[in-house]
């Protein structure tokens, strides 16, 4: 199982280094959607509940935009074919998948949360940052484990760049509510305090039941 | 086969609704700040809760789809969630007619349950167009049981986190059973088992009618002599192919 999935992460991330086709895109986009922010809400500044909104819905719609990416080339190109072909656990692909979406995320966020520091955040970021880094590490394995499994639906549809974002943004949901509400206290302008435990455990709920679930469902979507 | 007890579940439904109504008007009563427009909480309730539990029922069935693999499973889940979607949107219509009236806006983020119903029925929206968007009718069915089954373990779970994050702005005085005088309360139960009872006769009619259709189509095609594959519209529904058997049982007891 390891090296199954050592193989295909392996795989991926080659894919992705010489194609760069999902995370200068993702990248591009949240920076941009930074400065659609600053015109599309006259403000100069942000911070508290205001900051942590913006913060987390560029970083969903950018991750969405990695979502719809995530299976097109194995659908398209016989990747499916050749992993079904192949003697190893269905579940190391999903294993897989989640870790690449989980590095892209990341080296989204090494790009957006800077960015979003120098454009539009008002408090400075030093103070905020090891409650910002549990916060985005535990909303991105869950977006990672439920953008895998979304994506991996949809990816088999017609319509599937419209089918995954309306699949996708309501079970995201309970991730930005975990997520904004857990950072606001960390960008407020006046006495930050840490990140609340209470969402922080929301979150790793969240992620571990969709662990599960995607664990329990993901074999159902790859016998063809 | 289908139509078995058909009848008897349609009068106890009737029968039901109208002690439900009856209790509602004639019985319970007047609550003392809302007034009449509290009487809305006997249908609006029990219909969120219906419907709630018809999302769970559904990823329930379609976990028995996923195990068998038999294709009534599916078709049993279809019902379950498409009946719950006609639910669904009867709740947020009563719901909203009922903040307009007791709180003065026909929408209030602040109370969790409506807000989570709202998540949950957008969710469920995109279950016929993902059938749709699926061409292969082995493979619609699959995938629609993985994602009923995703969204049913969902219902409880984006319950739990909406309610969390918001404070409570309204006292819930109407929100559980436990606190409701006793008139109320055996109203209420009644309202809720004549809503389960509705559920359960209009998802028996749907697959009654559904079962029907097929077997007609069978019979037709019999009766003009084609033969080959039947030629299969695209749809969201899960298509029911009867086997020669059960279309041919259907000719003898005709005869």
């Amino acid at each position: 199982m390891r090296r199954t999935v050592g193989a295909l992460l392996r795989k991926e991330l080659l894919v992705e280094l010489r194609t760069l086709e999902s995370v200068p895109g993702m990248s591009l986009f949240a920076v941009t959607t930074f400065v659609v922010f600053h015109f599309a809400l006259n403000r100069n500044s942000v911070d508290g509940d205001l900051a942590s909104g913006i913060l987390w819905v560029t970083l969903l719609f950018a991750a969405i935009l990695g979502i719809n990416r995530l299976f097109v080339a194995d659908a398209e190109e016989g990747g499916f074919d050749g992993f079904l072909l192949a003697p190893v656990d269905r579940s190391a692909m999903l294993v897989a998948k989640v870790l690449t979406l989980l590095a892209y995320l990341v080296v989204l966020e090494i790009v957006a949360v800077p960015a979003f520091a120098l454009l539009l955040l008002g408090p400075s970021l030093a103070g905020a940052m090891p409650g910002l880094l549990v916060t985005l590490a535990l909303g991105d394995l869950g977006v990672a484990v439920i953008g895998t499994l979304v994506a991996a639906l949809a990816v088999q549809t017609r319509a599937r760049d419209l089918l995954g974002p309306l699949l996708a943004l309501p079970l995201l949901v309970p991730i930005v509510i975990g997520g904004a509400r857990a950072t606001s206290p960390l960008l407020a302008l006046s006495h930050p305090t840490g990140a609340p435990a209470r969402w922080l455990l929301t979150l790793g709920l969240y992620d571990l039941v969709f662990g599960l679930i995607a664990y329990a469902l993901f074999d159902f979507l790859l016998e063809d | 086969m289908y139509g078995k007890g058909l009848r008897a579940l349609s009068i106890a439904t009737v029968a039901a609704m109208a002690l439900a109504l009856a209790l509602v008007f004639f019985y319970a009563p007047l609550e003392a700040e809302q007034g009449f427009l509290q009487k809305i909480f006997y249908l609006h309730v029990p219909l969120a809760i219906v419907a709630l539990c018809g999302f769970v029922l559904g990823g329930l069935l379609a976990i028995q789809h996923l195990r068998t693999r038999e294709a009534r499973w599916d078709m049993r889940s279809y019902v379950a969630i498409h009946m719950s979607l006609i639910f669904a949107v009867a709740t947020l219509i009563t719901g909203s007619i009922w903040a307009k009236g007791s709180w003065g806006h026909w929408w209030v983020w602040s109370e969790p349950t409506l807000v989570s119903f709202l998540i949950v029925f957008l969710l469920y929206a995109t279950y016929q167009p993902l059938r749709f968007a699926i061409e292969d009718p082995e493979r619609q069915s699959r995938y629609a049981s993985v994602f009923a089954v995703t969204a049913g373990a969902f219902v409880p779970l984006n319950f739990i986190a909406v309610r969390l994050s918001t404070a409570y702005l309204h006292p819930r005085v109407l929100g559980s059973t436990s606190n409701l005088p006793g008139p109320m309360a055996l109203t209420f139960v009644v309202s809720l088992a004549a809503m389960a009872l509705l559920f359960a006769t209009l998802c028996k009619y749907e697959l009654t009618a559904k079962h029907t259709r097929a077997q007609v189509r069978a019979l037709r095609r019999r009766l003009t002599g084609e033969t080959g594959a039947p030629l299969r519209q695209r749809s969201a529904a899960p298509s029911l192919q009867p086997t020669a058997a059960s279309a041919g049982s259907a000719t003898g007891s005709g005869a």
